[in-house]
């Protein structure tokens, strides 16, 4: 096996060093009727060029060279080269949790440098070293909130990720936080209305999203009026990341639960991805995950630790801010590199791209179809109503190579015909184009079809 | 320097300051290409959202950035520079080949929404993984959704809850020893659970007299990792189990020390209902300084229907798909389907060892461990005496009485050019050297290792303050945490 480093010679000596004759007799302690006497029923031992072989081959069944225009929580970006190159090195890759930090200089000043990044682009005090993803640290957020205000319940924007809604909700159950829905308006914006009744005394926060799920920019100030008054905090939660380049970010909240996939993580498929949370600097010591905090070592050198310790499970166990251990470190590495390529300047003009591609986009698409929600501003995604449904239409696209947006009607049964088309600064103004063209193609051939049959109309 | 062992030698490192304070106006290390539709106006777009300034972020060339992230790298220790023996944490060797399939166009790429038409790639390495944990845990169905091993304990915990709550009663508290993970109290307090504390026996394992006491119906699972943190094999797990069954309660094993009976033993023999698996452990996914990690969560038959939604399926044409409609299920624990980059590298770790390799990796690992303990016998204190498998748990009684403790022993060792063992855990032993060599470590590196910490040992004989004062040969000397605590500064912020 060729990651074993040792000989037979070298295994025969050490059984001789403890005293045994068979590495056996060291698995003595599992009782007998428990030993397995077979082999595994696996695949056979692989030769390394077998491996690529075996994984090219599923690349292959996995819609390589389709064009994109799915967004939805996980957008297609450049990736600079750089970030590889450095995240592969060793020394990144193989460390473990810096705890040690004499040790691990490298990984905590390059938290350090993430946490401060995150903080400047969310226009928040603080931001930890990073949770599992979007979803999750949404969720995290939201039982911070409880712990902070001493309140029970939440009040959650329809126009959140839906699936973040759904893992919410699996956490909220057993934590006795009852959920409320606030739906949206024509805009896609959350309704005020509806939220300033959904507030009530024991609100802990209202979560919203922002660009929300449709694409759309929420109204923060507004809606951190109507929380606050209550005594309620807001937490914000950002899928889009880049947005933040041309986009306000949320100063009036409190917490801001951030997925930052955007910035140099590969979509994969769905993860890893990277979720982080910032704060205020009042909050820090309800926040959970890792923290990286500047210090000095016995000499005056400025140095780097894991910092405020005492909020984590290794410590309080059952009485910590949050179970989790393991984050998302080398994914952080990405997202810090990336910011760190882009910096102030290009960030602005990479966002500046994408909020060009998608107005140009649903510039076409409206000429052909409905783009739906058009009465407040959005990043890089909108909605686009069709006279078919969005499925069939997708389904005629992937023909093209062309993955089209993504349908609503899964999550959002009252939008059955729309769907959720992203463009970012990787989506060409041809494969544009040629998309537009197709969906037009469709809407002509269904409304030549209805024009045919005026009973069907008039039903 | 006093005693010093053949590992490491001075070097010379690089001096860096923070990104920040190379920043200046006018540098870049990015270009966009021309824009190929109108430009916009902003301002009229996005009216008062618009963000004007993007503060203190940094302006640096690639080469600035290419240097900043490699002199910080040569700041850190890795597995890849030498033996990284933290128990419990299983710092095995990551295989190259593991990062390059991942990073494979159509893999790297997929899009989770994307149609599954076009993702029956992805699914196939997802249900090919899921066969293969399944026969090596022994268990009947899985998921792979959980993005770490206390993500994959919450959600275990779920179905724990959602099968009781399905019996008619949820039932009120967890046993979990006390030789535990901090994760274990902190997962059965997310799911609403009270805690309840198992004391271990004389020989470290769990107490079967103390359990069938405090076991009853208010009992809802006992949360056991096996071998436990003292490495130590429980040996009467199937009482255990039984004594779980017999009164309604499920056994759930934590997984993060199953490198230690792949290939040799399975918990599904040995009755255990649910369990997690580390694949950042156990199946060689990087730690990466912290994560991201992959906590798969497999059960027997009468928890399946629990599963968090999507499950994947084979459908009745031979392609495969998700399934949603799951009505029992406990709902989703994270967006989309896991972090599916480590199940690319963990099957391909499979794949590459095969039935014969994952046995033979199990047995150095444990072998590894064994001769750490024989070397090291004598020279520090053994709490228990009971066999250890792939990690062993000193304790610091002996350089305690010159006032010197396992933490200033495990900076010392990091002159010695080794990182640390685990410090002070398990709860159980007083001052604990908690160590696991892992399989990747040959009987030279072994060697080594054992020379340097009799040489400590020798150290704090000779001279207790010099090793209370180590480490004396890294970039920085030990950095003040409780001032770091005590004021904390968290972000970098421009000189006023």
């Amino acid at each position: 096996m060729r990651y074993l480093p040792k000989s037979p010679a070298d295994r025969a000596a050490m059984l001789k060093a403890i005293g045994i004759h068979s590495v056996d007799d060291l698995f003595s302690p599992i009782p007998a009727e428990y030993r397995l006497t077979r082999d595994l029923d696996i695949p056979r031992q692989m030769a390394e060029s077998e491996i690529v072989d075996w994984f090219k081959q599923r690349a292959k069944e996995n819609g390589e060279g389709y064009t994109s225009f799915l967004g939805a929580g996980a957008y297609s970006h450049y990736r600079p080269v750089v970030i590889d190159a450095l995240v592969q090195r060793g020394e990144f890759l193989t460390s473990y949790t810096p705890y040690q930090a004499e040790f691990a200089q490298g990984t905590l000043q390059a938290i350090f440098e993430f946490q401060t990044m995150i903080s400047e682009l969310t226009g928040m005090d603080l931001a930890n070293a990073s949770m599992y993803d979007g979803s999750t640290g949404a969720a995290e957020a939201v039982m911070m909130a409880v712990r902070i205000t001493g309140r029970h319940s939440a009040a959650i924007a329809r126009n959140l990720h839906p699936e973040y809604r759904e893992v919410l909700n699996t956490y909220a159950t057993h934590q006795a936080i009852p959920l409320k829905t606030v739906s949206f308006t024509d805009s896609g914006q959350i309704d005020l209305k509806e939220l300033e009744k959904a507030v009530g005394d024991d609100t802990a926060c209202v979560l919203i999203q922002s660009p929300n799920f449709f694409g759309t920019i929420e109204d923060v100030e507004a809606i951190a009026g109507i929380a606050h008054k209550r005594g309620a905090l807001l937490v914000v939660s950002i899928a889009e990341a880049v947005s933040l380049g041309i986009v306000e970010p949320p100063r009036t909240a409190d917490i801001v639960a951030m997925e930052a996939q955007s910035f140099g993580v590969p979509l994969g498929f769905g993860g890893p991805y990277c979720g982080v949370l910032a704060t205020k600097e009042k909050f820090v010591r309800q926040m959970p995950g890792r923290l990286a905090g500047q210090t000095v070592d016995k000499n005056g050198k400025r140095g780097f630790v894991l910092t405020l310790a005492t909020r984590e499970q290794h410590i309080r166990r059952e009485k910590a801010t949050s179970n989790i251990c393991t984050n998302q470190a080398l994914v952080a590495l990405m997202v810090n590199i990336f910011m760190t390529v882009y910096g102030k300047i290009g960030l602005r003009e990479l966002a500046k791209q994408n909020l060009a591609k998608a107005a140009y986009a649903a510039d076409q698409f409206s000429k052909h179809a409905e783009v739906l929600f058009a009465g407040a501003p959005r990043f890089n995604e909108f909605v686009v109503e069709t006279s078919e449904d969005p499925y069939a239409i997708n389904s005629r696209l992937l023909g093209h190579k062309i993955v089209g947006g993504f349908p609503l009607k899964k999550f959002y049964p009252e939008l059955g015909h729309a769907a959720l088309w992203c463009c970012t600064e990787l989506t060409t103004r041809s494969m544009i184009d040629t998309a537009v063209g197709l969906v037009a193609e469709s809407e002509r051939s269904v409304r030549s079809m209805k024009d045919a049959e005026p009973e069907e109309v008039a039903r | 320097m006093k005693h010093m062992t053949r590992k490491a030698t001075r070097h010379i490192s690089q001096n860096e300051g923070l990104i920040f304070e190379k920043s200046s106006p006018g540098k870049a290390a990015w270009k966009l290409p021309p824009l190929d539709v109108p430009e916009v106006d902003t301002a009229k777009l996005l009216g008062k959202q618009e963000r004007k300034d993007l503060g203190d972020m940094p302006e640096v060339s690639e080469i600035e950035i290419i240097r900043h992230f490699t002199r910080l790298s040569t700041w850190n220790y890795a597995i890849d520079l030498g033996m990284y023996p933290l128990g419990s944490c299983t710092m095995k060797y990551n295989p190259r080949v593991n990062e390059f399939v991942a990073r494979v166009e159509g893999l790297a790429n997929g899009h989770p929404y994307q149609a599954e038409k076009i993702s029956q790639g992805a699914l196939r390495i997802m249900k090919t993984l899921s066969d293969c944990l399944l026969e090596i845990t022994g268990m009947d169905a899985i998921t792979l959704q959980p993005a770490a091993g206390a993500h994959g304990e919450l959600t275990g915990m779920l179905m724990v809850r959602a099968y009781h709550q399905s019996k008619g009663n949820a039932r009120k508290k967890i046993l979990i020893p006390d030789s535990a993970h901090g994760t274990n109290p902190a997962t059965a307090a997310t799911v609403g659970y009270a805690v309840e504390n198992l004391k271990s026996n004389d020989c470290g394992m769990v107490d079967v007299a103390a359990l069938a006491a405090q076991m009853n119906e208010d009992v809802a699972a006992l949360m056991v990792t096996n071998p436990n943190t003292l490495g130590v094999f429980e040996q009467e797990i199937h009482k255990i189990a039984e004594l779980m069954h017999a009164k309604g309660g499920l056994l759930y094993m934590d997984g993060a020390n199953m490198n230690a009976l792949v290939a040799k033993a399975r918990p599904g023999d040995f009755g255990a209902d649910v369990m997690h698996l580390n694949l950042h452990k156990t199946f060689s996914t990087p730690h990466g300084g912290g994560g991201p990690g992959s906590g798969p969560v497999a059960v027997k038959k009468i928890l399946a229907p629990f599963l968090p939604t999507p499950v994947v399926v084979t459908k009745a044409d031979g392609t495969l798909g998700f399934e949603y409609n799951r009505p029992q299920s406990v709902g989703r624990v994270r967006a989309f389907y896991g972090n599916f980059g480590m199940f690319i590298r963990a099957l391909a770790y499979i794949f590459a060892n095969g039935p014969d390799g994952l046995r033979q990796t199990t047995e150095d690992a444990v072998l590894n461990a064994n001769y750490i303990r024989k070397g090291l016998e004598g020279v520090y204190d053994l709490p228990y005496s009971t066999p250890s498998m792939h990690e062993v748990v000193f304790s610091d009684k002996l350089q305690s009485k010159k006032g010197v403790k396992t933490m200033d022993l495990a900076k010392r060792l990091i002159d010695y050019g080794f990182h640390p063992y685990t410090t002070a855990f398990p709860l159980i032993v007083a001052g604990a050297l908690m160590i696991e060599p892992t399989e990747s470590e040959p009987k030279e590196e072994l060697d080594l290792f054992i020379e340097a910490m009799k040489s400590i040992a020798e150290e704090v004989e000779e001279d207790p303050q010099f090793v209370l004062d180590a480490p004396h040969n890294t970039r920085i000397s030990r950095l003040d945490e409780t001032a770091a605590a005590r004021k904390p500064v968290l972000r970098w912020k421009p000189e006023p």
